[in-house]
């Protein structure tokens, strides 16, 4: 190539390191070369108009990631050295960092492998580079987070085996069949699920919260991974927002196939982000604000906006969106009790908020919280000083699609759960919800299959018949310290030891 | 509809009843009693009695609630996959057409949960 300079201006460079990269195929065709392009009905006129708002290029990419990468690490030893996690609020805080080790970490990497995969698949240029280059920030976010939260492991319970849980534990296959849903569908579907509804819709809902957590209980660790991934985070909500106006622009037959993506991944994204309602209610000793504030702020005024923005298009808000509005006064605490009643099959502890806690929700959350939720706290309360801290010894109904037990109520009446049920070729499914079972309606072939933990722990598929085998052996949980209440646990001894309050026999920490 | 895909997508349902050896499933809600946070999945045998269900399964499952001895099972109103029922306590579970993931739904009158709020 003949250039006038020795240093590419930047247009130019990006120019040659990423459209430059591809080419006109000469001996094969390019349906051969690009198989999946075309089976989901999505209409590519012309390729050239994408348009990579950030314009990075690879080799800038490593340089400026390489960066934040050495004060990252430099941190998390100081964090180490410190014994950053005496600093904690309270070592309650510490199983909100099991649930997101176990539950969102493991889904960094399969969004690692969703996009190394969706970028080989375009026969887009920009694209293809936009998709690796988040691949590459997705691993990379999964292996922080990891070492992030390593030195927890040290001191506390429940997080050392994050990625065996992610495949095996009962409220873990609720991530993990939101990925491999979107993973096993087209490229274009999968973009729409991952980069437009979760990253740009709702991924604030699940980011800013855990961070401001992190920050208000002191986690140090935990705040600096936050801070070194917002400027990629800050990407992929770009390239969500540029996926979507692409594929709207470019064929009027693509708006049906996005909506009815929209409507299906929202909802997903909702039923999944439930677990972050009961992270941010109730298992962050110091509180950031309640869910029902950061739905309102993030999904019912920014996605308002966004949809208004979009209805030029054709494109409306998702259909199921009312239901998940009204659901904001009661998510977090249904969520909750059902971790309550089945804390001996999780790698984190649950408790009973403490009194302050309690007035807390009864200011955020005034039309529910007294009326419904509090009157549960009491009764679970006055059980355990009786000797009898509630479990439920039956396991729950699951729903087909997205896996949470069926828990959730019916909009405007919530003490009746919702439900539906469908026969499909002589089989029932049942469903938590008129979402979910549309969702199924559309595509049956692909939910049958589902991998539901409770039917497999009666199948005989999980190591045995009782929840103490499964729960010790296939999910590697251990009895008496990663499960249970939280209040007598070693975590809670352990921590009471680091506060001087209780002498406890595990004194790892004295020094 | 069905999925859209590059290939013959077909599968089989992974809880087809002979997966289970010789069980089923069946799920029961009872509604008012959110104690328990979603209706129970049971692994039941087909040829129990309607009898044996409450007294064998039904009431363990449900004893932490305090209106759990108060519950007159077998005389309450009960739905089968959304339409009224009858049981016969007596008869066997598939002999009454409770079959592979039904779904019982069972509303004990005058029993209407704690704190006036269906828990």
């Amino acid at each position: 190539m003949a250039v006038k300079n020795k240093k590419l201006n930047l247009k130019d460079k990006y120019q040659y390191l990423t459209r430059d990269m591809a080419w006109e195929p000469t001996y094969q065709k390019m349906e051969d070369i690009y198989p999946d392009e075309r089976f989901e009905g999505i209409k590519i006129v012309d390729w050239s108009q994408w348009e990579d708002p950030f314009r990075l290029t690879m080799d800038a990419y490593w340089k400026y990631q390489a960066e934040k990468e050495k004060k990252l690490y430099a941190i998390f030893d100081a964090f180490a050295q410190n014994n950053g996690h005496q600093n904690i609020s309270d070592a309650r805080y510490v199983n909100a960092l099991k649930l997101f080790l176990s539950g969102v970490s493991p889904l960094e990497h399969a969004a690692f492998q969703g996009y190394a995969k969706v970028g080989r698949q375009f026969s887009g240029a920009g694209a293809r580079v936009a998709c690796q280059m988040q691949a590459i920030d997705e691993l990379r976010h999964s292996q922080t987070q990891q070492h992030a939260m390593s030195h927890y492991n040290k001191h506390f319970n429940g997080l050392h085996d994050a990625p065996h849980m992610h495949d095996r534990v009962w409220f873990l296959s609720v991530p993990k069949s939101f990925f491999d849903d979107a993973r096993t569908a087209g490229p274009f579907e999968f973009l729409t699920a991952i980069s437009f509804s979760f990253e740009y819709v709702l991924t604030n809902l699940l980011f800013v919260p855990f961070m401001s957590g992190a920050a208000y209980n002191g986690d140090m660790a935990t705040v600096t991974f936050g801070f070194s991934a917002q400027s990629d985070e800050a990407r992929h909500m770009t390239l969500g927002l540029e996926v979507i106006k692409f594929i709207l622009e470019q064929h009027e037959d693509n708006v049906p196939i996005v909506q009815r993506w929209i409507d299906k991944w929202f909802w997903r994204g909702f039923r999944l982000l439930s677990l972050v309602s009961m992270m941010m209610d109730y298992m962050l000793p110091n509180k950031v604000m309640s869910w029902a504030e950061a739905w309102e702020v993030y999904y019912e005024q920014n996605g308002g906006a966004l949809f208004k923005d979009l209805e030029r298009y054709g494109i409306r808000p998702p259909k199921y969106q009312d239901v998940a509005n009204d659901a904001k006064h009661h998510l977090s605490h249904q969520l909750w009790t059902t971790f309550y009643q089945y804390s001996q099959a999780t790698n984190f502890h649950t408790w009973i908020p403490e009194k302050q806690e309690m007035d807390w929700m009864s200011e955020k959350y005034p039309e529910s919280f007294d009326k419904y939720y509090r009157p549960r706290y009491e009764y679970l309360a006055k059980e355990a000083a009786a000797g009898h801290r509630f479990y439920n010894n039956t396991l729950p109904q699951l729903c087909q699609v997205c896996q949470v037990p069926t828990l959730f109520t019916e909009m405007g009446a919530p003490t009746k759960l919702s439900h539906r049920q469908v026969v499909h070729e002589g089989e029932r499914y049942h469903f938590c919800s008129e979402a979910c079972c549309e969702i199924f309606e559309h595509e049956p072939e692909k939910y049958v299959q589902a991998w539901l933990p409770v039917h497999q722990i009666y199948q005989g598929n999980c190591e045995g018949a009782d929840v103490e085998t499964v729960v010790q052996k296939y999910y590697h949980i251990n009895i008496g310290e990663d499960n249970f209440e939280y209040l007598g646990s070693p975590d809670h001894k352990h921590w009471m030891t680091i506060k001087g309050q209780k002498p406890a026999d595990d004194n790892q920490d004295a020094a | 509809m069905s999925v859209n895909a590059l290939y013959d997508y077909k599968f089989e349902p992974k809880d087809k009843v002979e997966n289970f050896h010789g069980m089923q499933l069946l799920y029961v809600y009872w509604p008012d009693h959110l104690l328990f946070c979603a209706p129970f999945a049971l692994l039941v045998q087909p040829d129990m009695t309607f009898r044996a269900l409450v007294d064998d399964i039904l009431k363990p499952a449900t004893a932490a609630h305090p209106d759990s001895v108060k519950a007159d099972f077998l005389n309450a109103e009960w739905v089968l996959n959304d339409e009224p029922f009858t049981p016969k306590a007596d008869a066997s579970l598939k002999d009454q057409g409770i079959d592979h993931k039904s779904m019982l739904t069972v509303t004990t009158p005058g029993l209407k949960g704690m704190a006036n709020a269906g828990y």
